[in-house]
């Protein structure tokens, strides 16, 4: 674009906003004003500038002024911005080149009682406005080609709910297992809380539309290899029964869930009469318990120094197979001994009193004082009783946590994203975006978050699943020109020193093979942190570069320093 | 006349400014002593900035940001924060750090935007005017915060606050995660050797100066000069320019 090089010809629009501004400060005045400052050659007061009239008056002031810079003082860029930009644009001015100064939003309407000093203040406000508008550059949105498909890495009831949901979208989707085939934790459970659904059912069910859905393609005994490229244009290599395919994808969704924890050495674990909850179900599918005494121990292996964080399926899956083995054997003796019990919701503390109607025993025990397991009997502390309880068993299960994958970390290195201290996949934000990872393009659901029971799963399938698909809805990803940029002519002052690397949230920042800096336009979301971090200033922030920032707190402080 | 504080705020787009918005809308009314200049992100706030507003002689200068964790860009406004807190370790040195202020606003907080905007405009009531503004401002002081923008400028000085969190809250390149309290045993140190050099070489751009004048001039131990001149002399940024009976005299190259 040329108009870096043109002389700034700006125009200065003053919105009286009806009374809203023009009932405090003299708007007139304040065009006067503006037509005493620098580059400023035409200005104007508006009853409303942004009603049709008003937008017609500032496209009549472009052509009529040849307007190369456009301000507007009125509310708030963050409402009337876009109208403006696209007014200008309309009228062959780039958008960027538009400068929205608040005189409205942060001036009139915090100051009804000081309308000399909010009229001061609108002064020094457009003053700061036109001394950036001076040095604003014209930018082009990015416009990178969306590949319209997805990418659900595990083929588990979290990874099948996204990957079906997608395709039955129309979008193809491949679905890659690492196993032989499909169904992942839910293949090895018996039945599931909280209305005792047989868990085989609702796998064989999920995997007949699965594999019958003609957009979706699943790869299982395969694993990915290698992930280049970002949003809308992953290039990826997946190795299925030893082939590598190459594929392009749009989107990715990461559903690699969890692992189980063997826990040697605790309570005397022996996989015989002392098992896991997980081995249980083992049993339960397989109508092999046979115990009439049997104990369960929560909290095995979580909520230590090793691994601080709840498991949050044990409570419910020790209460959801204490019920069982009742119902199988109303006789039998079912004792849980536990530390906290978790039981939220509606459905899930109905499964507790349940529980207690039944017969089942609650026991809680310290973490400073856990039972221990011996030959023929658990000697536990009650607190209350404040003495050792001695309870026979003939099986003793311990409610182990779901623990994060040991090859999580290779994939988060692949995909660039970060996990948490258990190795865990770490989400954007927990709250405002919790099925994104920061990269673009990138999505996570299910128990590789953190564990989560089978409701929890397909909810977080369907909604990763509904994360994605805004992106590869679109055939196009536009991304604003306001972005991080390290021009050619900077390229010399970088000392390939990496704090931009440290710090971009969104991996916008990379090496290449060269040990070049190399900025990705289209992950950059321009926070600009990069650019005040530098340690060359060599990064410039389009938009809020240095010097048009400078140029406001000049225009402001009254010199240059 | 009284003195009417002048103020700038840098406020980021997602909280800060929305919450600025949100007390105009409401009508909350505070003091009319800030103007704003909007940035994406607190984080976006280059230290320089900040010494730069000072130096004109603008009386105080807030950064506003999002709560912590609520960051519209995941993280900026912790590394605000770092680069903030280095700012007030250098103003501390000549008294100043209370003139700036950092401080969270989500978009929601019309009325906290006020009330913290009031509380600051206050406080810089209550000190006074600057005294880099107005006709005749104190030169040494100007010289002091100079020299500081030129050390929160300088490489050393930005690459480690741009390492900060991956040092402290990480690892390092060696795979260690260094304990915060000796970064910043390391930090201070760092902070004021690089502010002695930049006042030394902003003596030495003007004046040919010996290392007693330098003293002197900056109020410091003669050792403490010495040590940093080596520095600046084996970096290639001084130089002897003549001797002076036995006394060499130093010029900025």
């Amino acid at each position: 674009m040329s108009d870096k090089e043109e002389e700034p010809r700006i125009g200065v629009f003053v919105c009286s906003c009806g009374s809203n501004i023009g009932g405090l400060i003299d708007v007139k005045a304040l065009a006067e004003y503006a037509k005493t400052l620098p580059n400023v050659v035409f200005t104007e007061d508006n009853l409303y500038t942004c009603s049709e009239t008003g937008l017609a008056q500032i496209k009549n002031g472009i052509k009529d002024h040849n307007l190369n810079r456009v301000i507007v003082a009125s509310c708030t860029p963050r409402t009337h911005e876009p109208l403006f930009r696209d007014c200008v644009k309309k009228e062959g001015v780039n958008e960027y080149l538009f400068n929205f100064v608040n005189i409205r939003d942060q001036n009139t309407w915090c100051h009804q009682k000081y309308p000399q000093e909010a009229f001061e203040k609108a002064k020094d406000l457009i003053r700061m406005g036109v001394a950036k508008a001076a040095k604003l550059e014209a930018l082009e949105n990015i416009i990178v080609d969306a590949t319209p498909t997805a990418l659900v890495i595990g083929g588990g009831v979290s990874g099948m709910t996204a990957a079906l949901s997608l395709a039955n979208q129309g979008f193809k989707t491949h679905l890659i297992e690492r196993e032989n085939e499909l169904g992942g934790r839910l293949k090895t459970l018996y039945k599931l809380f909280p209305n005792d659904q047989e868990a085989q059912i609702l796998l064989e069910n999920l995997k007949k539309n699965v594999e019958g859905n003609k957009n979706l393609k699943i790869h299982t005994s395969a694993q990915v290899k290698n992930i280049e490229g970002f949003v809308g244009n992953f290039e990826i290599i997946v190795e299925e029964k030893g082939n590598n395919i190459d594929l392009t994808i749009g989107v990715i969704i990461v559903a690699v869930g969890t692992s189980l924890f063997t826990p040697t050495g605790y309570f005397g674990y022996d996989g015989k009469i002392r098992i896991t909850q997980h081995e249980l179900e083992d049993k339960l599918i397989n109508n092999d318990v046979k115990a009439k005494d049997i104990v369960m121990i929560q909290c095995v292996g979580s909520r230590n120094d090793e691994r601080a964080y709840c498991s949050s399926v044990c409570c419910m899956t020790a209460l959801k197979n204490a019920l069982i083995l009742k119902e199988n054997n109303p006789k039998a003796n079912v004792s849980i001994l536990f530390r906290d019990l978790y039981t939220p919701g509606t459905h899930y503390e109905d499964y507790y009193r349940r529980a207690r109607e039944t017969g089942v025993i609650f026991i809680e025990y310290s973490p400073e004082k856990v039972p221990s397991v011996e030959e023929n009997q658990i000697k536990v502390f009650n607190e209350y009783l404040g003495e050792d309880l001695l309870i026979p068993y003939d099986l003793c299960v311990l409610s182990t946590p779901l623990v994060s994958n040991n090859d999580n970390k290779a994939l988060a290195q692949m995909i660039k994203v970060p996990l948490e201290e258990n190795g865990f996949f770490l989400e954007a934000h927990v709250k405002l975006r919790p099925m994104d990872f920061a990269t673009a393009g990138v999505f996570v659901c299910g128990s590789a978050k953190w564990p989560v029971d089978i409701t929890e799963s397909i909810s977080q399938g369907y909604a990763a699943a509904a994360r994605a698909s805004t992106i590869i809805s679109h055939d196009t990803i536009e991304v604003e020109g306001a972005t991080s940029f390290l021009p050619d002519y900077n390229k010399s002052l970088c000392t390939g020193c990496e704090v931009c690397i440290n710090v971009c949230p969104y991996n916008a920042i990379s090496k290449n093979e060269d040990d070049e800096i190399v900025i990705t336009q289209v992950l950059c979301k321009g926070c600009g942190v990069c650019g005040a971090t530098c340690t060359n200033h060599a990064i410039i922030i389009r938009h809020f570069t240095d010097q048009q920032i400078l140029s406001e707190i000049f225009a402001y402080g009254g010199k240059e320093v | 006349m009284t003195f009417e504080p002048k103020i700038l705020g840098f406020l980021c787009n997602w909280c800060s400014y929305a919450g600025a918005d949100l007390a105009g809308v409401s009508r909350i009314q505070y003091p009319p002593n800030m103007r704003v200049i909007r940035v994406m992100c607190s984080g976006r706030v280059d230290p320089v900035f900040i010494f730069k507003a000072l130096l004109t002689g603008i009386d105080g200068v807030f950064v506003l940001g999002c709560h912590p964790g609520d960051c519209h860009y995941l993280e900026g406004n912790y590394e605000a924060e770092k680069k903030f807190i280095m700012v007030q370790k250098f103003l501390k040195i000549v008294d100043f750090d209370k003139r700036v202020r950092l401080d969270w606003v989500s978009a929601s907080e019309g009325a906290r935007f006020a009330q913290v905007v009031t509380e600051f405009i206050e406080s810089i009531r209550e000190q006074g005017p600057s005294p880099l503004s107005g006709e005749s401002i104190d030169q040494e002081l100007f010289n002091n915060l100079k020299a500081m923008e030129n050390s929160v400028s300088s490489e050393r000085i930005r690459a480690l606050v741009g390492r900060e969190r991956k040092i402290t809250e990480v690892e390092n390149e060696y795979g260690e995660k260094v304990p915060i309290e000796e970064f910043n045993t390391i930090f201070d140190e760092a902070i004021h050797d690089e502010f002695v050099r930049q006042r030394i070489l902003l003596s030495l751009s003007t004046k040919v100066l010996s290392v007693k004048d330098l003293a002197a001039e900056l109020k410091l131990d003669p050792s403490e000069i010495l040590e940093n001149m080596v520095k600046l002399k084996s970096r290639g940024e001084i130089d002897y320019q003549s001797i002076d009976g036995n006394t060499p005299l130093y010029m900025r190259i």
